[in-house]
């Protein structure tokens, strides 16, 4: 399985890459707008301030080639900000339009809970999605968040709660995204990045 | 859903191997610091802090190779620190695999710095450690791995270490530190329930019990030790099922 993973410089892309290496992949880190279009499959990782990740991909031109690949069907996974930047907009970075994949607004989770939201975290599955193909109904995962998405949605396959609800995993055609870190969240965590490698596959 | 208590490891390192010592001196070897990670992935931790305590002391970068060779080791989040006083030093120990990165001393020095981090990788990444020693029924500040006092009052610097970017608070009690009596769970209260970021405390860690009073009256986020584990005096699996029978949410491994 070959994964084009893209660095714009996010810390996480060391480990989301030894993870997915880990399970077989031939995985090339890359920031180049051409790489998009010859992907077969893209991995958007993200971590820190939404306007940062926005800033990054616009700066590198990376913007409408992503829109494009996964418009053409590439499979495509985000983790963290890389689920984010899917929406229109961010209330983190209210002047930068998001991808604009789907519908809404990602909001800050309430005041009245500890943030941000970090640590591990279990999950409510909403309907059935591959990503989570043999995984314990009960497992955590670890989250180092914020903001996040809205609760409900067609694409919303499971939820987690910190103050609010909010979606955890989506699914929508070729469109897969996670709000929490598989590559930081142990067997479960791998169990999700291989069950994306088997999808796209 | 609920967020689970974190028992967090801690490897001090002299750069290259695990120390350990009581009040921060007479160090002796506790191990290779990859094993060690190895094993604690494998034990259910829910996450690892590496310290390189002698960087600073001997006046030398943080030992990126000793993070490398952790972070290979693990799938849970990894914090870093020890002599990082520039943002060029922290990206460098982020790009050598850590998550967070933890600064004490030269956040004092210059508090600057936490914004810095904190605008670079997001607060999320930014662990403000602070090393509390009782004082006249407060806690002061205590800087140089805790051997040299401030006037910073504890609860103060770690409210306005999260105004300035911090997003978690690594709280070590200085006089329980390494005598195995319990966590100060009265320090610890006082400073988790005067801020909206999550503390991990740290310091004095020996039985089960420990842990159930700091998560409980100690109203801690997440509970640190380093050797009980790295002396297989505790396994992880057997605190959180002691603490799981408690009634207190944490993450068994499969």
């Amino acid at each position: 399985m070959n994964v084009t993973l893209i660095d714009y410089g996010a810390g996480n892309v060391p480990s989301v890459q030894r993870a997915l290496r880990r399970l077989g992949a031939q995985v090339e880190s890359t920031n180049l707008p051409e790489k998009m279009a010859s992907a077969h499959c893209l991995v958007l990782p993200g971590v820190g301030h939404c306007a940062a990740l926005i800033a990054a991909l616009d700066a590198h031109s990376l913007r409408q080639p992503l829109i494009e690949a996964i418009g053409r069907g590439v499979a495509f996974l985000g983790i963290c900000l890389g689920l984010q930047a899917l929406y229109e907009s961010s209330e983190e970075a209210p002047n930068l339009p998001g991808l604009g994949l789907l519908p809404g607004r990602v909001t800050r989770l309430p005041e009245h809970v500890k943030l941000p939201h970090m640590g591990w975290n279990t999950l409510k599955t909403v309907r059935s999605t591959r990503l989570l193909d043999s995984v314990p109904s009960d497992a955590y995962f670890y989250f180092a968040h914020s903001f996040a998405a809205p609760a409900a949605g067609p694409e919303s396959a499971a939820v987690s709660e910190h103050g609010r609800e909010f979606i955890a995993v989506l699914e929508k055609d070729n469109i897969c995204a996670v709000q929490f870190h598989p590559e930081k969240s142990g067997p479960a965590g791998a169990q999700v990045l291989g069950n994306f490698l088997r999808a796209a596959a | 859903m609920s967020l689970a208590r974190r028992i967090i490891p801690c490897l001090d390192t002299d750069g290259a191997r695990v120390v350990k010592g009581v009040h921060f001196e007479g160090m002796r070897d506790a191990g290779d610091p990859a094993e060690l990670a190895a094993r604690y992935n494998a034990e259910g931790a829910d996450e690892l802090i590496v310290l390189d305590i002698a960087a600073a002391r001997d006046n030398r970068p943080t030992f990126l190779e000793t993070i490398r060779r952790v972070a290979e080791q693990l799938a849970i989040p990894l914090t870093a620190g020890g002599g990082i006083q520039t943002l060029e030093a922290a990206r460098a120990v982020v790009r050598a695999g850590a998550d967070k990165i933890t600064v004490n001393t030269a956040a004092v020095e210059r508090p600057e710095l936490l914004g810095e981090l904190s605008a670079e990788f997001g607060a999320q990444a930014v662990v403000l450690a602070i090393d509390a020693k009782r004082e006249a029924g407060d806690w002061q500040v205590r800087i140089r791995g805790g051997r040299q006092a401030t006037l910073l009052n504890a609860r103060e610097w770690a409210q306005r270490g999260v105004q300035l970017g911090a997003g978690e608070i690594l709280l070590t009690s200085v006089d329980r530190d390494g005598t195995q009596s319990g966590f100060d769970t009265e320090l610890t209260a006082a400073i988790s329930k005067a801020l909206s970021v999550p503390v991990i405390a740290s310091g004095g860690a020996k039985v089960p019990a420990h842990f159930l009073e700091v998560f409980t009256s100690g109203a801690a986020d997440a509970a640190l030790a380093a050797s009980i584990f790295h002396d297989k005096l505790q396994s992880i699996r057997a605190l959180k099922e002691f603490l799981k029978g408690k009634g207190v949410e944490v993450r068994l491994p499969c």
